[in-house]
C-alpha cells in the first residue's frame, strides 16, 4: 500500500505496460507486466496485474552440478481492491504464480487509517500464502515433473507501518514486518558440498522447515527548495536462521521543464550467513536436523547498485479516453560480491584445491521500459 | 455526577483532535509525485521483487502483501 498525502484517497486510476529484462550471472529473465486499476473516485478501486518471468539460466548452480541450461517460464496474477470509508482504506488482494514445478498462492489484507490532522496514516496488513513445490526432470528431452515428490509450505506476514507528514516539505514513513514459514524451504535443485578426501562431494540441501523474520525500515523523502526531492530508505533485517542484513538506498529525483522527469539511484546491501551454511562443509550430513545450505543467497555478502531512469511525460492536456501519459525507461547495474561463497567451477576444470576456489562475484543488468496511462 | 463525567469525557477527546502544522493548503509540494514513496507501482514491485529473489532479507518497506512466488 503506497503512501499518499492524505491517504484516505483511493489509488489513481491508471494502466501501465512495462517489459523486463534481467541479465547476470548467467541467467536471463524477460517479460511483460500489465497493471491496470479502475475506481469510482470515492469508495473503491479494484486492480489486476498479469506477470510473465521467461527465464534463461546456467547460473553457477546449474553449472557446479554439471546440468545444462534450462528454459522456463513463471506467470504470476494478482488482483485486489481497496475500499475507501471516511479517513479508512481496507485493503483485500490475492495472488497466483505458476511454474512448471512451483505453484505458489496467496491472499492479504490491510487497513489504513489517517489521523491528527490527516498528518498521520497508520497501516496494518496481514498475508497468508500456500506454496506447492515440485521437482521436475527431463524425460524425452521435455521437462517433466517427477511423480512421489510434492512438497508444501505455509508463508504468512504481518505487518505495520506509520506515515508521517513532519513539515510541508518533509514526509517520513517507518514499516515494521515479521514474516514466519512453514513447510519445504529449500529449494529442490540446489545441493551443498562438503570435503571427501581430497576433494569435494555433492548431497541435497538439509533446511529448517520453519523460519521466522523480522524487517524495518525507515523512509524519508524531502522536497528541496526548488523543484526536485531526495529520497532516503534505511531498512535492517534479522532471522533466525541467522542472517542479519542492512540496506541504504538514496535517491534524487530531478524535473527538467515540464515533460521530463530524471531520478538517480545508490543502494548498498550487506548480509551475514545462515548458520547452517557453509561453502565448504566438513562432513556429510547424517540426520534430519543436521541442516546444511550452500545457497548463495544464504551467504555472507553484499551488493551494491547505481540505477536512473528517465520519465517522459505527453498528454498532458488529455488525449482520447486518457487525462496524460508517460513513457518510462529504469535501467539499474548491481555488482554482486560473496565473501564465503567461492566459484566451485574452477576445481572442477583444473588443479586448484577444494576450497582455495576464487570468491565469486557477477554483475547485473536489470532494464524496465513502460508506459503509463491514467483516465 | 453523569454530567460531570459526561463534561470529563468530551474534554479528553477534545484533546484528541490536534491542530494540523501543516495545513491542507501547505502540503502542493508533499502531493507532488515526485514526493510519492512509489511514483510508478509497477516499477517498483519489479525492483523489489529483483532483490528479493537474490537476498536473504525480505519484507519490512511497507509495500503491497501477498506472495511473490519468487522462490
Amino acid at each position: 500500500m503506497s503512501f499518499s498525502v492524505s491517504a484516505a484517497v483511493l489509488p489513481e486510476d491508471r494502466a501501465d505496460i512495462l517489459s523486463h529484462s534481467y541479465q547476470g550471472g548467467g541467467i536471463d529473465i524477460t517479460g511483460p507486466s500489465i497493471l491496470v486499476r479502475k475506481g469510482d473516485d470515492k469508495t473503491f478501486s479494484v486492480y489486476a496485474n498479469h506477470y510473465v518471468d521467461n527465464i534463461s539460466s546456467a547460473s553457477i548452480d546449474v553449472q557446479v552440478l554439471g546440468a545444462s541450461r534450462y528454459s522456463e517460464e513463471r506467470v504470476e496474477q494478482s488482483v485486489g481492491m481497496d475500499i475507501l470509508h471516511g479517513k479508512t482504506i481496507m485493503s483485500l488482494g490475492m495472488t497466483n504464480s505458476d511454474e512448471n514445478d512451483y505453484e505458489a498462492s496467496s491472499y492479504n489484507f490491510g487497513i489504513s487509517t489517517d489521523m491528527f490532522g490527516d498528518l498521520t496514516t497508520i497501516t496494518m496488513g496481514y498475508a497468508k500464502g500456500k506454496d506447492d513445490i515440485f521437482r521436475t526432470q527431463y524425460v524425452g528431452g521435455v521437462r517433466t515433473r517427477e511423480s512421489g515428490f510434492h512438497e508444501e509450505a505455509i508463508r504468512q506476514s504481518y505487518s505495520i507501518g506509520l506515515s508521517q507528514i513532519l513539515s510541508k516539505n518533509f514526509v517520513l514513513s517507518a514499516n515494521f514486518e515479521t514474516i514466519t514459514d512453514e513447510g519445504y524451504l529449500n529449494n529442490p535443485y540446489r545441493q551443498y558440498r562438503f570435503v571427501s578426501g581430497s576433494g569435494d562431494q555433492y548431497r541435497t540441501e538439509v533446511y529448517p522447515a520453519t523460519r521466522t523474520s523480522r524487517a524495518a525500515s525507515i523512509k524519508m523523502n524531502y522536497f528541496l527548495p526548488y523543484r526536485a526531492a531526495i529520497h532516503y530508505k534505511q531498512r535492517v533485517f534479522a532471522d533466525d536462521w541467522g542472517i542479519e542484513a542492512n540496506d541504504s538506498e538514496v535517491g534524487y529525483t530531478h524535473p527538467f521543464g515540464e515533460y521530463l522527469i530524471l531520478e538517480l539511484r545508490y543502494r548498498l546491501y550487506s548480509q551475514t550467513h545462515a548458520d547452517f551454511y557453509s561453502d565448504l562443509h566438513a562432513e556429510q550430513s547424517t540426520q534430519v536436523l543436521d541442516f546444511r545450505a550452500r545457497d548463495k543467497e544464504l551467504s555472507t555478502f553484499n551488493s551494491t547498485t547505481l540505477g536512473a531512469s528517465i520519465s517522459y511525460e505527453f498528454a498532458k492536456n488529455g488525449w482520447w479516453i486518457f487525462d496524460k501519459a508517460s513513457a518510462n525507461i529504469a535501467y539499474d547495474y548491481i555488482k554482486f560480491e560473496y565473501e564465503d561463497f567461492r566459484d566451485a567451477r574452477v576445481s572442477l576444470n583444473d588443479d586448484t584445491l577444494v576450497g582455495n576456489e576464487p570468491l565469486y562475484e557477477f554483475t547485473a543488468n536489470v532494464m524496465q521500459l513502460y508506459i503509463s496511462l491514467w483516465y | 455526577m453523569k454530567k460531570i463525567l459526561m463534561v470529563q469525557l468530551l474534554v479528553l477527546l477534545s484533546a484528541c483532535a490536534v491542530e494540523p502544522w501543516v495545513q491542507p493548503y501547505e502540503r502542493a509540494n508533499l502531493a507532488d509525485p515526485i514526493m510519492s514513496f512509489s511514483r510508478d507501482p509497477i516499477s517498483s514491485s519489479y525492483r523489489k521483487h529483483v532483490y528479493e529473489a537474490r537476498e536473504g532479507a525480505r519484507g519490512g518497506e511497507g509495500s503491497q502483501g501477498g506472495g511473490c512466488g519468487c522462490n
